[in-house]
C-alpha cells in the first residue's frame, strides 16, 4: 500500500482537490480509502462517503490535531493494508501553521491557495517548507499575474517541491497531481522505524494541561514571553 | 535587419522598442511606414548632428535594447516556436480523426464547442505537455519534438497563462506596487520601463483610462481585464496563451488580441463570441471530449465577421446613447 499525507489550512480546498483526484487513481483501477483528521468537527467523511470511497474521521478534541495524528497514524495504515487499500490518504487540517504530520520517506502534500495572500508562504512553516508536492488552488479566481507571483513565493520558501495548480470545482490539474500520488516503488508494510520530517512544536506548559486561570503565578513548564520592547 | 522593415512592423515584433526610440529622438508615430534606414537617409545631417544620431551606433544600441529586453521578458523568442498536438481518442474510446494540427506563434486559434465538451482537458493536455498519458491519449510536441520536463514540473516556466472572464484581482495594492511585484518575481531589473509600457498598453485597451496610483481592487471590469492582458502579454513567461471568452465589457478585444500576439505569443481562445471565433486564424471544433474537427477561417467568414463587428458597432453606439440619457427615436 502506499501512504499520502495531505495537509493545508482549513478551507483552502483540501477535500475538493483529493476527492477529483481519487476519480483519476480509480479509473487506473486502484483502490482508494482516506482518512480524515480535524480538530473539533468534520462532514467531509460523508462526501467522501457519497462518493464511495472507504472513509474513516479522527477528530482531536482537546488535544493538538498533529499530536493526535502522529499518535494514530501508525493503526491507521494497518487499518488501511486489511483493508487492501493501494493508496491510503491521509488529510489534515494545518491549524497553527507551524505543524507538519509528514513521515520520512511518506509522499508529503500540502495545499495552499491563492487567496490567502503573498504573504502566507513565508507564514507557513514546515507543512509548506518540507512537502514534496505542493497544490497550488482557487487559480481561476485571481489574476495571472497574481497565480505567477504566488507560485514564486511558495517556490522561494520550498525550491525542491513540485508545484502545481489544481482547481477543485472543475478538476482542472487533478488528473496531473494523480499521476504523482501512486508508484509501486512506494509500498509500504508499516511505518515501524520511521521518524516526522520536523518536530512537532514544543508544548506542555500549565495550560496544556488545563489551566484556565490567567497570570504569571498560574504559568509553569515550557512559557515564553513576548518582546514588547523596552519601556523607560 | 531591424534598421529595414518598417518602424510599425518594429514596434509590432518589440512594443517595447517604442520607449528606446522615444528616448533617442525617434517619433515612432511620425515615420511609421517608413525603416529605420529610410529614415536617416532622409533627415540632413545638420539635423543628424542637432538630434546626436549616429545612424550605426543607434541601431547597434537599439539591438542591445531589444535582446536586453528580451532576456528581461523571459521571451528570447527561440523557446516554443511551435504546438503540436496529436490526435488520441473521444470520451467514447473512438479515435480522434484530425491528423495532427500544428499552432506556430503568433498565430490565434478558437476553441469552439458545447460546455462540458473537453476544452478543458484539451488546455490541461497542452499544459501537462501529454505524452498519450492523459485520459485523452493526445500528444503533445513542442517546437516538432518531445517536450522538455520542465515544462511539467518547473514553477516558473509554464507552458500555458490562462486569462478568463472570472479572474479578480484580490491584492491589496496600487497598480504600480502590483506591476514590480510581477516584475520582481520574474527578476526584471529594468523595471520601470516595463511597467510603463505594460500601463500604456492597457489603458489603449481598456474604454476608460487609470492611473498607476489607482488601487487594482477598485478597476473596474473592464479596466482589469485591460490589465490583465497587458501584465500577461509582457510580463509573464508563458508562451500559450489560453483565453476563456472575453466579454466586450469595456475593452478593445481586436487590439488585445494583436497586442497578445505581438509579444510572440501562441494564443488559444475558447468561446461562443461569433467575433471572437472569427477572428482566429482557424477555429477547433470538440465534441464528446474529442477534437471534431478544425476549420481554416474562410474569405466569406471573413466578410462576415466585418458585418457582425458592424452591428457590433452599432450596438454599442446604442448602449452609449443609452448611458448619455438619450432617447431613442432610431437605430
Amino acid at each position: 500500500m502506499n501512504l499520502v499525507t495531505v495537509s493545508g489550512p482549513p478551507s483552502v480546498g483540501k477535500t475538493s482537490v483529493i476527492l477529483k483526484t481519487i476519480e483519476s487513481i480509480k479509473n487506473r483501477g486502484l483502490k482508494v480509502g482516506v482518512v480524515k483528521f480535524d480538530c473539533l468537527y468534520t462532514d467531509d467523511d460523508i462526501l467522501y462517503e457519497k462518493a464511495g470511497i472507504e472513509v474513516r474521521k479522527g477528530l482531536s478534541g482537546g488535544l493538538c490535531p498533529d499530536h493526535y495524528f502522529v499518535s494514530n497514524i501508525e493503526e491507521v495504515v494497518d487499518w488501511g493494508i486489511k483493508h487492501g487499500f493501494d493508496l491510503l490518504i491521509s488529510e489534515s487540517a494545518g491549524l497553527c501553521n507551524r505543524c507538519s504530520p509528514y513521515i520520512n520517506g511518506i509522499n508529503a502534500v500540502c495545499v495552499i491557495d491563492n487567496l490567502s495572500g503573498i504573504g502566507t508562504p513565508k507564514k507557513i512553516g514546515p507543512m509548506l517548507k518540507s512537502a514534496d508536492i505542493v497544490v497550488i488552488t482557487k487559480g481561476d479566481i485571481v489574476s495571472q499575474a497574481e497565480r505567477e507571483v504566488f507560485a514564486s513565493r511558495v517556490h522561494s520558501v520550498n525550491p525542491k517541491a513540485v508545484i502545481l495548480h489544481v482547481n477543485g470545482l472543475t478538476g482542472q490539474g487533478s488528473f496531473e497531481l494523480s499521476t504523482l500520488l501512486f508508484s509501486e516503488d512506494d509500498h509500504i508494510t508499516s511505518l515501524k522505524g520511521k521518524t516526522l520530517r520536523f518536530s512537532m512544536p514544543s508544548a506542555l506548559c500549565s495550560y496544556c494541561l488545563g489551566e484556565t486561570r490567567i497570570g504569571e503565578s498560574y504559568q509553569m513548564g515550557n512559557v515564553r514571553k513576548i518582546d514588547l520592547g523596552k519601556e523607560q | 535587419m531591424i534598421d529595414q522593415i518598417t518602424i510599425s512592423a518594429l514596434l509590432d515584433k518589440y512594443p517595447f522598442a517604442r520607449t528606446f526610440l522615444e528616448n533617442n529622438g525617434v517619433d515612432p508615430d511620425g515615420s511609421g511606414e517608413q525603416s529605420l534606414h529610410d529614415y536617416f537617409l532622409s533627415i540632413d545631417e545638420n539635423t543628424k548632428e542637432e538630434m546626436a544620431i549616429d545612424p550605426g551606433h543607434f541601431i547597434s544600441r537599439l539591438n542591445e535594447y531589444i535582446s536586453q529586453m528580451l532576456s528581461f521578458l523571459g521571451e528570447t523568442k527561440s523557446s516554443v516556436e511551435s504546438l503540436t498536438i496529436l490526435p488520441g481518442h473521444y470520451k467514447t474510446g473512438e479515435d480522434e480523426r484530425f491528423s495532427d494540427l500544428t499552432i506556430k506563434k503568433n498565430e490565434i486559434i478558437s476553441i469552439v464547442g458545447p460546455t462540458g465538451s473537453g476544452k478543458s482537458r484539451l488546455l490541461g493536455d497542452i499544459e501537462w505537455a501529454a505524452r498519450n498519458d492523459t485520459p485523452t491519449g493526445r500528444t503533445i510536441l513542442i517546437n516538432g519534438k518531445e517536450p522538455e520536463k520542465k515544462w511539467r514540473y518547473s514553477s516558473s516556466e509554464k507552458l500555458v497563462a490562462q486569462l478568463s472572464q472570472n479572474m479578480n484581482f484580490v491584492m491589496d495594492l496600487s497598480v504600480y506596487e502590483f506591476l514590480s511585484l510581477h516584475a520582481e518575481s520574474r527578476l526584471i531589473t529594468e523595471r520601470e520601463s516595463v511597467i510603463e509600457r505594460i500601463l500604456d498598453q492597457a489603458n489603449l485597451l481598456a474604454g476608460e483610462s487609470f492611473s498607476k496610483d489607482t488601487p487594482i481592487t477598485s478597476l473596474s471590469g473592464g479596466q482589469s481585464r485591460a490589465l490583465m492582458i497587458a501584465d500577461t502579454a509582457i510580463l509573464s513567461k508563458s508562451p500559450i496563451i489560453l483565453i476563456d471568452e472575453i466579454e466586450n465589457a469595456g475593452i478593445d478585444r481586436k487590439k488585445a488580441l494583436n497586442l497578445l500576439v505581438s509579444e510572440g505569443k501562441i494564443v488559444l481562445m475558447a468561446t461562443h463570441d461569433p467575433i471572437l471565433a472569427l477572428m482566429g486564424d482557424r477555429r477547433i471544433v470538440i465534441k464528446n471530449g474529442g477534437i471534431e474537427t478544425i476549420i481554416e477561417t474562410t474569405e466569406k467568414e471573413r466578410e462576415i465577421l466585418s458585418q457582425i463587428e458592424e452591428m457590433d458597432k452599432k450596438i454599442q453606439s446604442l448602449r452609449q446613447r443609452l448611458r448619455r440619457g438619450e432617447v431613442l427615436t432610431e437605430v
